[in-house]
């Protein structure tokens, strides 16, 4: 009787998790394998008619990316927006996050849901806003710095504030939702903390140095992976505000990997880069898990 | 009384960020109303010197937009149903069904969050180009019929389920799946709407994917639609405003109309951290 009720169980059970095995398998991790294949194959626009063609050529597509100027170029733009932006974007979080959250605010809710508008709104229409915000003559920005005396900066045109002014519209568009994170760890810190550290006489500043920062660990390591990892893969901000210029200042790695294979059909090209990429981000990851267990010792 | 200052200034320094925050917005609405060339002029007008409907009306005759928008529509639908039965049944089962394996293979899904999507991307088109799906709606929504993230959710929600309950209704006879249709479905009910939130923002906003798959432009989605569109049209400032906001009203008043439920699974999302 009971080994039959078990029975029953294992049975119902793979089979309610089947249809989402078999889709994720097939449209995820098989394509995925499929890529790092893909990846030491010289599968170009010809192999797509006639797959026999396809030669297996070991490492050569990751040599070829490697000493390609363009790609370092790519890696370098990447890494100035995951470095700059993303720390960027974590402290306006914080910040907004510590005000909507004080004692003394009012209204709260109404704050946060407008903070976190822009969350929701669609990258690609956004842009295209942002890239009339920008228009160095006629924009809302340039006008508003004419104000308090700066003279008209060419936003998307000039190769030196390209990348700064996409980092700027990021970090609009996406601060909203780590604040919501942190105001979910800030929620979570006990009250007592706070008020024996009061008690101890620490000010405001001392009790969000030693109390609510140290709190907030957790909450940093998870902010600062996923933010880093959302980062890695910027594409559709340069694709619609400045096509990877000027002087391809703001090509990023993602661009690259879809020049490569799907706008020359070089995918075998194009798969190397996506590989080089997961690698770098995967380093990254490690990277911060290991900082923030050396802060904890 | 002592606190009457720093709270003054508290609102005032949020009130800033949340006309920073909201500014790009309204002035997409506004320039939106524009009569055409105005939102192209020094210094830049705030508010239209005489509304007009007309950029609306070309969205929709001249350049056929209300198309792209039902395909937006259709794709965002069709993913958000998909996804809740193939993720609910999927987050049920991990959560509440013993099967031999369970722990392992959550354990691999799990794995696969910190692999990009970019990296399969180059061999799902070529799979799909096997399979005749590229340049249809179908091939826009394969990546969001089931998702780690959202099985996920449904998990953690389902495990608050009483096994009383479940046993109960094993007792009485009922089968697996009725006890999933009849118990399970209502009582995560919150947990659904929120997924359902998530799945329509995502394919409603999603560009890459749809970019990548869709050729036609009878079938793009709106992204897409006016990504190519502000190409063409680049002088054009209050039309391509227009656009956008016919593009971002949906979500924002989806948002609005459901944001409990979306705040929660942002904030599910970093307990798993």
């Amino acid at each position: 009787m009971r080994g039959s009720v078990e029975r029953r169980q294992h049975r119902a059970g793979w089979a309610f998790v089947t249809p989402a095995l078999v889709l994720i398998g097939v449209f995820f991790f098989v394509p995925v394998l499929a890529g790092l294949f893909l990846s030491f194959t010289d599968f170009d626009i010809y192999a797509i008619g006639r797959p026999e063609t396809v030669r297996f050529v070991g490492l050569a597509n990751y040599a070829r990316a490697l000493s390609n100027s363009l790609f370092w170029q790519a890696l370098g733009n990447t890494l100035f927006f995951v470095l700059v932006g993303g720390p960027l974007s974590v402290v306006t979080s914080l910040v907004a996050a510590l005000l909507v959250s004080s004692k003394l605010t009012r209204f709260q809710g109404l704050f946060r849901s407008i903070f976190f508008m822009p969350v929701v709104t669609t990258l690609v229409a956004v842009a295209i806003v942002w890239r009339y915000l920008y228009q160095p003559q006629y924009g809302l920005l340039n006008w508003l710095l004419g104000a308090v005396g700066i003279g008209p900066v060419d936003w998307l045109g000039d190769a030196r504030w390209a990348m700064p002014a996409i980092i700027l519209m990021t970090v609009w568009k996406n601060f909203g939702y780590n604040m919501l994170i942190f105001v979910a760890g800030l929620q979570s810190i006990p009250e007592e903390l706070n008020e024996a550290a009061e008690l101890d006489g620490a000010g405001g500043w001392a009790r969000f140095v030693h109390v609510t920062l140290p709190s907030l660990g957790p909450t940093f390591l998870f902010v600062g992976v996923m933010t880093m990892l959302g980062n890695f893969q910027l594409f559709a901000e340069p694709y619609v505000m400045t096509q990877g210029g000027p002087l391809k200042a703001t090509t990023t790695v993602v661009m690259l990997m879809y020049d490569e294979g799907f706008r020359w059909w070089r995918m075998g090209m194009g798969a190397a880069i996506a590989f080089v990429l997961f690698v770098i981000m995967l380093l990254g990851t490690m990277l911060q898990l290991r900082l923030q267990r050396e802060r904890r010792t | 009384m002592r606190k009457a200052l720093p709270s003054l200034l508290l609102h005032a320094v949020l009130a800033l960020g949340a006309l920073f925050t909201l500014a790009p917005l309204l002035w997409m609405v506004s320039a939106s109303f524009m009569p055409g060339g105005e939102a192209n002029t020094f210094p830049p007008r705030l508010l239209p010197s005489a509304p007009t409907l007309a950029h609306y009306v070309d969205l929709f005759t001249r350049l056929d937009l209300g198309r792209q928008f039902l395909n937006s529509t259709l794709v965002a639908v069709a993913s958000t149903l998909i996804s809740l039965i193939v993720n609910s049944m999927a987050g049920y089962a991990f959560a509440k069904l013993r099967f031999r394996g369970r722990e392992r293979v959550f354990a691999v899904l799990l794995a696969a969050l910190v692999i990009p999507g970019q990296v399969g991307m180059l061999p799902l088109f070529l799979l799909l180009k096997g399979m005749g799906l590229v340049n249809t709606y179908v091939g826009v929504i394969v990546p969001f019929m089931a998702g780690v993230f959202g099985i996920f959710m449904i998990r953690q929600y389902a495990l608050s389920i009483p096994d009383d309950l479940l046993d109960a209704a094993r007792v009485d006879g009922a089968g697996e799946f009725r006890i999933f249709w009849t118990i399970v479905l209502p009582v995560i009910r919150p947990i659904l709407v929120t997924l359902a939130v998530f799945v329509f923002l995502s394919a409603w906003n999603d560009f890459m994917w749809p970019l990548i798959v869709l050729s036609d432009e009878a079938k793009y989605t709106l992204p897409v639609a006016l990504a190519s569109l502000s190409g063409e049209h680049v002088q054009d400032t209050e039309l391509m405003m227009a656009g956008s906001v016919l593009t971002v009203l949906p979500v924002v008043v989806l948002f609005i109309a459901l944001q409990r439920a979306y705040i929660r699974g942002v904030m599910m999302g970093s307990v798993k951290g």
